[in-house]
Order: structure tokens, then C-alpha cells, then sequence
């Protein structure tokens, strides 16, 4: 199954993957059935001569009746089963490890139980149950990761829960599938699913031994800034190569004087970045939404630094 | 079939009058049919055009065709509303709806052709509203799903005025037809004896009648929230946003029915002139048609299956989807077997009628993943999705429109086509749509979201391959057009009024029809599709 399904990496994979398996056995059989008598009948029963004899045939209550009984049965066990699945999952284990989500435009918020938060990150334990406790902050989004075979809604004004044990170790999509305007198909995360043993290390905030931390240590400011804007959601609204998305472009941004909304100026430099990062509505650039949220608490002021570097090296 | 035998001396076409007069002020439902399908193939071009400009963006993963990502939600905005709401809703059922239903049942007109006349000057006001809102389009999708639809800064007002507009059309049509079809019976004209064609217009007309009201309601709703800010939607505002989407497909669920039970009727009349068989098991798609058309009112939920409503509703909802599939599958099995000892001719139009019914499969067997609900968890709001609603709105509707497009082109304009150049075009059209949606089924199960402007490297092969489908579609299509409308400037009839041996009714009279259709109503004393029943009855006295 692995060619057109994808990857399964989650305790709820399988029964989904098998009644889609079953789906479309049956699929396969009736199309290949209607298609081979269509093109069978077609062939035999083509005309030939213009006084072709033709059968005066209107109906038949027997095979009527066996053709509607036969799918109904089929139906009904893909019904039955389908629901079947889905009440599996509706409901979480109650020992699952709850994790608070907020979805807003464009980004994805994570916040564990410990206290720790991540952005455009979900960091998981292998074969540990994970229930989120999901809202939003403006428009409806939705939760889907392909290979955990789950999808939630969420929306603005209640909490959404949906829940899944992940069986491997590795980096998965996290995508947005509800559509939410112009950054949606860029509000893209990941799924990190650890080993009990790095889950451990990763809790303790012992971020070094997970490999992109690690690789942080050694390379340039610049360079982690640039992992972070992508990492962390800034590219949904700021290009880096003058395009005009939702935001200012980054690209010549450093160093450049932008009138604002109230119709003063200001220099970028280090200090308006950190400020428009920390607290965006202060000084607004003139033509732009206030949709940016605050990055504060969610970006440290390494981290800050670091995307500072970054967009002074985009001339 | 009939007593009243139609002579062919002497008449005047419907067509002789000319100037803009005979036609902005004209009451003759063939008239009225060619002006909705003039309109709504107009829009099929222009949304026509924006998927093609969508699928050439998606050949690469970056943003390259279109400037930004707003751009692209624009475009796939346009391309659904006006399919939807401007095409494919008002399509068949008031184009060929107008043109057949008349003269099908033996009438001289529909119940109320002014009530008709005002129902197209209604349509036309609709199309103008939207069109003045091309300006500064919405990108919102055809959907309009609340809270985004509230917030985002482009203009959502005037593209759903547009539609709430249209809406008035479509329900004055819908009660014209039903009245026509009660009333307006030629004598002998019995239930059991009537096109199924009619039936299906039937059908759809009552969905018309009923449905259409709470997507007006829906609308107005949604423009109130706009302009004044009342809370009815948006959760800010102290909304509910599921509200929103209850309503809407309220209305949009049946609307998919609105669109597919005509081709339905079309694919029920091609078939056994071309097969020269009766239909197989009339009573069974006549009444499939009405089952449809009811349990379609009670199915809508499932489009919300992870929108977070209570898992015994998603239950409740799931059964009933499985429950449309039954009479679905039932007038597919009966169109394959009145090809059974039949004699078949590949006339164009009988090759988008077989087109129709494998493509339809596919589209109602993809619906199938989707009514069960853990599966649709993971196909939800992906590609699987798009390529299901494609195969059933092109591979069904549009094949169907087509077909009839074919049919009923001499009856209706009184000239001839080119047969050989509408088979060339029928096989780009095949050939090029299953190319362009066939891998989307693939790309559903791999997780490619729908609406993404930009998209993840990994899923380039089908997009790319799916670009060119649409190439040889437009193509396909172009051709298609071009072979239609050049004979309409050419001198020439056709040869013979009924060239394809039709029994029904609107065959028996000249092509094109005189203006009030039949010189004496006739009295129908058989059956519409009594195909090859002379011939059996005198083998059973031999």
C-alpha cells in the first residue's frame, strides 16, 4: 500500500488503511465490471446493418432486485465499519499527554505541559498517546498530518480535541487544510516524534543533543536566523526576495527608512526588528494589515539576534 | 406514437424573427433556452480560463504564474463561484430545461413564459452584479466559510449578492417547470409515459423550489455581518461558524443534485435512441430520481465530518450519504444494460453518454471513501476531494450538457455539425480530463491540501502531469466549440427531422420548431421508449 497510501506512523493508520483497502476493492470491482460490459456490449452489439434486430427488453424485477440489494449490503458494511474507526478516533486514552495548540494566521503554537512552548514544532514522545487541546485565534484552520492519518478543525471560539499515538521516530508534515487566506498553503509545521530517551533530554531543555539545536551552535548567527524564518512561520508573510506577500519584504529591509501609518518615518535597524517582532502593532509600516502576532515568549532574544543577522544579509 | 402526425409543409421557423428585440423581449421557451446557453457558456469560458491559469501555476511548487497567493485564491474563487452559481447550477435545467420540456410533453410553451422571461431578466441582473464585483474579486472559494469570509479585506459583498440574485431566477424557473409538467401534458401524455428527461426535471425543480431559499437566507446573512457588523457568524462577534456552514450546505448539498439529475435525464433520452432499446427499468430511474432528490436534503453533514460536530450526527449523516449511493448505483447498471442486444450507434453524443456513465462511476465510487467516516478523515479538504467533485460535475454534468449539446443541436438551431471533428474532440476531452483529475485521486491520499497556491516539493510529478491534462482539455473543448458555432453561420438544414429515430415527441416536429411547436397538440398512445416493440410483437405472432 505504500505507492499510493502514505507512510503509517501512527496507532490509528492501520484500521483507516484498511478500510480504504476494502473501499476500494470494491470500487476496483464494480468500475472494472461496468467498464468490461459497457465496452463488451459496445463491441457486440454495435450496428451493424440499419435493420439490425434489437430485443424489446424493459425491465426485469428479478436482477433489479439483486442489483440493488448487493450494494446495499456492501454499503452498509462500509458504514458500519467506517464509524467504527471513527469512534477510535473521537476518543482519547485517558492517560494521553494533553498539549495546548493555537492556530492563527499563519503559524502553529505548541504549549506542554512542563511549561515549555514551541513554535511550527510539535515535539511528541514515540508510542506515547498525545491528546491537543486546539483553538484559534481568527479564522478557521485544520490539523493534518498525512501519515498519522488525522484531521481536526479548529476553530475561533471553542476548543477542538484530536488525539494519536505516534509509532515512529521521525519528522512528519504538519499541514493547514482548511483554507485561511493568503498564507495557507505556507502555514506548514512539523511533527517531531521522538524516542523516549531524546523525548527525555528534549523535556529537560536539553535542546543540544536534537540535531538542529546542535548544528546551531556552530554555525553563523546569520545562518540559524535564516533556518528560523523559515522555521518559524515568518516566511508566510515576508519574502526574501522583494516579493510582496502580507508583510514587508526582508530583502534590502535593513538600513532602509519606512514611512508608518501615523505618518512618521522610521529607520529599520536592530532596535525597530526587535520591536516589531516583540510587539508589531507598535509601529505599523504604512499599507500593511496589523494581523502580525507577538513573538513574544515564543522567540528568545538569541533568536531575535539571530533573524536581525539574517536580514542584514539580504541586499 | 403519436396521432397528431406532423406535417412539414409551411412553417416558420422559431428562428425566422430576427433583431434584439425578438430576443430580450421574447416569450418562446427555445429562445429563452438559447439565451442561457449563451450566458452560461459564457461563464464556463471565463472560469474555464481561470482553472487554467490555476493548473499552470501549480506546474512548479513556487509562486511563478501569478504574482501573489492572493492572486491564486482569487482565481480558484472565481473558478468555483462561477462554475457553481452561474454555470453548472442554472446549466442544463434552464438551457436545455427551457428548449425540452415543452415540447417533450407536447405543450406550445412552459405555464408562465412571461414568469420565464422575468426569470432569465433575473439571471441577467445576478451576472451583472457579479461582474461589476470582477473588479476587485473575493477570496473567500465558493464556500464563503465564516469567520474568514467576515475578515478578509477583498470584497465578499457584491460576489454573494450576485448569487443571492440568481437565486430568485432559479426558484421562479423551478416553479414554472413544475407547473408546465402538471399542467401542460399533451392528452395520453401519462406519468408512466413521460421522457425521463422530465422526470428529472422534475425532480430537480422541486430541489430548485426548496433548497435554493436557505442559500439566499444564508447570504443575506453573511452581507448583514459584513456591512453592519451583526454577530451572526463570526465567534468575535458572539457567532457561531458552524451556523454558517449548516446553512450553506443546506443548500449546496442538494445543489449537487440541482446539477447532476438533468445529465441524468439526458444520459436516460441518448441512450436508447442510439441503442435502439426502451430504457431499462423506466420506473426504477424515474423514481431513483426522486429518491435521490429527497434523501440529498438530509445528507449535508457530510461535508462538516471534521468540522467537530457530535460523533452520533457524523453517524446518523454517514448512513444516510451510503443511502444516496443505492438508487446512484441502480441508474448506472440500468443505462449499461439497455445496451443488451441493442444495436449501438456511435453518434458523438452516445460517446459522451458512455462517457458519462464510466466517468460517472468513478465519481460515485470516490464518493463512497468520502461517506465513510474514518477514511474521510484522512481524504478530507485534499485532492481526493477535488477529483471526486470533478468527476462527478464534469465526468456527470458537463458530459451530459455535452451529449445534449450533440443531440439536440439540429432540433434546436437547424443545422448540421461535423461528426468527425466532434469525435476528435470528444476523445481530447476524455483522454485530457483523466489525465488532469485521475492522479488528483492520488494526491488526495498523499496528503496534497486543496487551495494551496504554493505546495511541498514532494507532489510536482502529479501536479505537473495534471497541468498537461488540462492542455489537451482546453484544447478539447476549444475544438468542440469551434465545430458548433461554425455551422450556425452557414447556409443548410438538416435533411430530415428526426435523423436519429427518435420516438419522443420534440423529434416528430420540423428542425427548428415552429414557434408554438405543433400545429394540433398531438395524442400520444404509447410509451417514449417503445423502441423495437413492433418488431417483437410481429416475430411473437410469426
Amino acid at each position: 500500500m505504500s505507492t499510493w497510501i502514505p507512510e503509517s506512523a501512527s496507532n490509528l493508520a492501520a484500521s483507516v488503511d484498511n478500510i480504504t483497502l476494502f473501499v476500494t476493492i470494491v470500487s476496483v470491482f464494480f468500475f472494472v465490471l461496468i467498464s468490461a460490459v459497457l465496452v463488451a456490449f459496445s463491441i457486440k452489439y454495435r450496428r451493424k446493418s440499419e435493420d439490425q434486430e434489437t430485443a424489446y427488453i424493459t425491465h426485469n424485477p428479478v436482477i433489479e432486485t439483486i442489483w440493488t440489494i448487493i450494494p446495499t449490503i456492501l454499503l452498509m458494511v462500509i458504514f458500519a465499519w467506517g464509524w467504527i474507526a471513527f469512534k477510535e478516533l473521537r476518543n482519547p486514552p485517558p492517560e494521553a499527554i494533553e498539549v495546548n495548540v493555537v492556530a492563527k494566521q499563519w503559524l502553529w503554537e505548541f504549549e506542554y505541559f512542563t511549561g515549555k512552548k514551541s513554535l511550527n514544532e510539535l515535539f511528541v514522545q514515540q508510542n506515547k498517546p498525545v491528546r491537543l487541546i486546539m483553538r484559534s485565534e481568527d479564522v478557521i484552520h485544520s490539523f493534518f498530518v498525512p501519515q498519522f492519518r488525522v484531521k481536526q478543525d479548529i476553530l475561533p471560539g471553542s476548543y477542538q480535541q484530536l488525539w494519536f499515538t505516534p509509532t515512529k521516530v521521525g519528522t512528519f508534515d504538519l499541514l493547514c487544510a482548511e483554507y485561511c487566506g493568503s498564507g495557507h498553503s505556507q502555514m506548514l509545521a512539523t511533527v517531531k516524534v521522538l524516542s523516549p530517551e531524546a523525548f527525555a533530554r528534549w523535556e529537560k531543555g536539553d535542546e543540544l543533543e536534537d540535531g538542529a539545536a546542535l548544528a546551531a551552535i556552530s554555525v553563523s548567527p546569520a545562518e540559524r536566523g535564516k533556518e528560523l524564518h523559515s522555521q518559524r512561520g515568518c516566511l508566510a508573510c515576508h519574502s526574501i526576495d522583494g516579493k510582496e506577500v502580507i508583510g514587508p519584504t526582508f530583502k534590502n529591509l535593513y538600513g532602509k527608512t519606512e514611512k508608518l501609518a501615523d505618518g512618521s518615518s522610521v529607520l529599520v535597524d536592530e532596535n525597530y526588528i526587535r520591536e516589531s517582532i516583540y510587539e508589531p502593532q507598535a509601529k505599523m509600516v504604512e499599507g500593511y494589515p496589523p494581523t502580525m502576532p507577538s513573538f513574544k515568549g515564543i522567540l528568545s532574544e538569541d533568536e531575535v539576534t539571530a533573524l536581525i543577522e539574517y536580514i542584514k544579509t539580504l541586499k | 406514437m403519436a396521432n397528431g402526425v406532423m406535417t412539414q409543409t409551411q412553417h416558420i421557423p422559431y428562428l425566422a424573427q430576427k433583431g434584439l428585440k425578438s430576443w430580450i423581449l421574447t416569450t418562446d421557451h427555445k429562445r429563452i433556452g438559447i439565451l442561457y446557453l449563451v450566458t452560461i457558456s459564457f461563464f464556463f469560458m471565463i472560469a474555464g480560463l481561470a482553472a487554467l491559469g490555476m493548473r499552470y501555476e501549480l506546474m512548479t511548487p513556487e509562486l511563478d504564474f501569478f504574482r501573489t497567493a492572493t492572486e491564486y485564491n482569487v482565481a480558484f474563487t472565481l473558478h468555483g463561484s462561477l462554475m457553481v452559481f452561474f454555470f453548472i447550477v442554472p446549466g442544463i435545467a434552464a438551457s436545455f430545461g427551457n428548449f425540452l420540456i415543452p415540447l417533450m410533453i407536447g405543450a406550445r410553451d412552459v405555464a408562465f413564459p412571461r414568469i420565464n422571461l422575468l426569470s432569465f431578466w433575473i439571471y441577467l441582473v445576478g451576472t451583472a452584479i457579479l461582474l461589476s464585483a470582477l473588479a476587485q474579486p473575493a477570496d473567500t472559494g465558493w464556500t464563503f466559510y465564516t469567520p474568514y469570509s467576515i475578515q478578509t479585506g477583498t470584497k465578499v459583498i457584491m460576489i454573494t449578492l450576485g448569487v443571492f440574485v440568481l437565486g430568485f431566477s432559479s426558484i421562479l424557473t423551478g416553479m414554472n417547470f413544475i407547473v408546465t409538467i402538471h399542467k401542460l401534458r399533451a392528452p395520453g401524455m401519462t406519468w408512466s409515459r413521460l421522457p425521463l428527461f422530465i422526470w428529472a426535471s422534475y425532480a430537480t425543480a422541486i430541489l430548485q423550489l426548496l433548497a435554493t431559499p436557505v442559500v439566499g437566507i444564508t447570504l443575506l446573512l453573511l452581507i448583514a455581518e459584513r456591512a453592519f457588523d451583526i454577530g451572526f457568524f463570526d465567534p468575535a462577534k458572539g457567532g457561531d461558524p458552524i451556523l454558517f456552514q449548516n446553512f450553506f450546505w443546506f443548500y449546496s448539498h442538494p445543489a449537487v443534485y440541482i446539477m447532476v439529475i438533468p445529465a441524468f435525464g439526458i444520459i436516460s433520452e441518448i441512450i436508447p435512441v442510439f441503442a435502439r432499446k426502451p430504457i431499462f427499468g423506466y420506473k426504477a430511474i424515474a423514481y431513483s430520481s426522486f429518491a435521490i432528490a429527497i434523501i440529498s436534503f438530509f445528507v449535508w453533514l457530510h461535508h462538516m465530518f471534521v468540522s467537530g460536530i457530535s460523533e452520533t450526527a457524523a453517524a446518523i449523516f454517514s448512513f444516510l450519504t451510503m443511502l444516496v449511493a443505492i438508487p446512484t448505483a441502480v441508474k448506472v447498471f440500468n443505462w449499461t444494460a439497455t445496451l443488451y442486444k441493442g444495436s449501438i450507434d456511435f453518434h458523438s453524443s452516445m460517446l459522451y453518454a458512455l462517457s458519462f456513465i464510466v466517468l460517472f462511476t468513478v465519481g460515485g465510487l470516490t464518493g463512497v471513501y468520502l461517506g465513510a467516516l474514518a477514511v474521510d478523515v484522512h481524504l478530507h479538504d485534499t485532492y481526493f476531494i477535488v477529483a471526486h467533485m470533478h468527476y462527478v460535475m464534469i465526468g456527470g454534468t458537463v458530459m451530459g450538457f455535452f451529449g445534449a449539446l450533440h443531440f439536440w443541436y439540429q432540433k434546436w438551431f437547424g443545422k448540421v455539425f461535423d461528426e468527425l471533428t466532434a469525435k476528435v474532440a470528444w476523445f481530447l476531452i476524455f483522454v485530457g480530463f483523466n489525465v488532469t483529475f485521475f492522479p488528483q485521486f492520488f494526491m488526495g491520499f498523499q496528503g496534497m491540501p486543496r487551495r494551496y497556491a504554493t505546495y511541498p516539493e514532494e507532489y510536482i510529478s502529479y501536479h505537473s502531469l495534471s497541468t498537461y491534462g488540462s492542455w489537451i482539455l482546453g484544447l478539447g473543448i476549444l475544438i468542440m466549440t469551434v465545430n458548433l458555432l461554425i455551422p450556425l453561420w452557414k447556409k443548410g438544414r438538416p435533411e430530415s427531422s428526426n435523423p436519429y429515430g427518435s420516438l419522443s415527441l420534440e423529434w416528430q416536429v420540423p428542425s427548428p420548431p415552429p414557434h408554438e411547436n405543433f400545429d394540433e397538440i398531438p395524442t400520444v398512445t404509447d410509451w417514449t421508449y417503445s423502441y423495437g416493440k413492433n418488431r417483437s410483437e410481429a416475430n411473437a405472432k410469426k
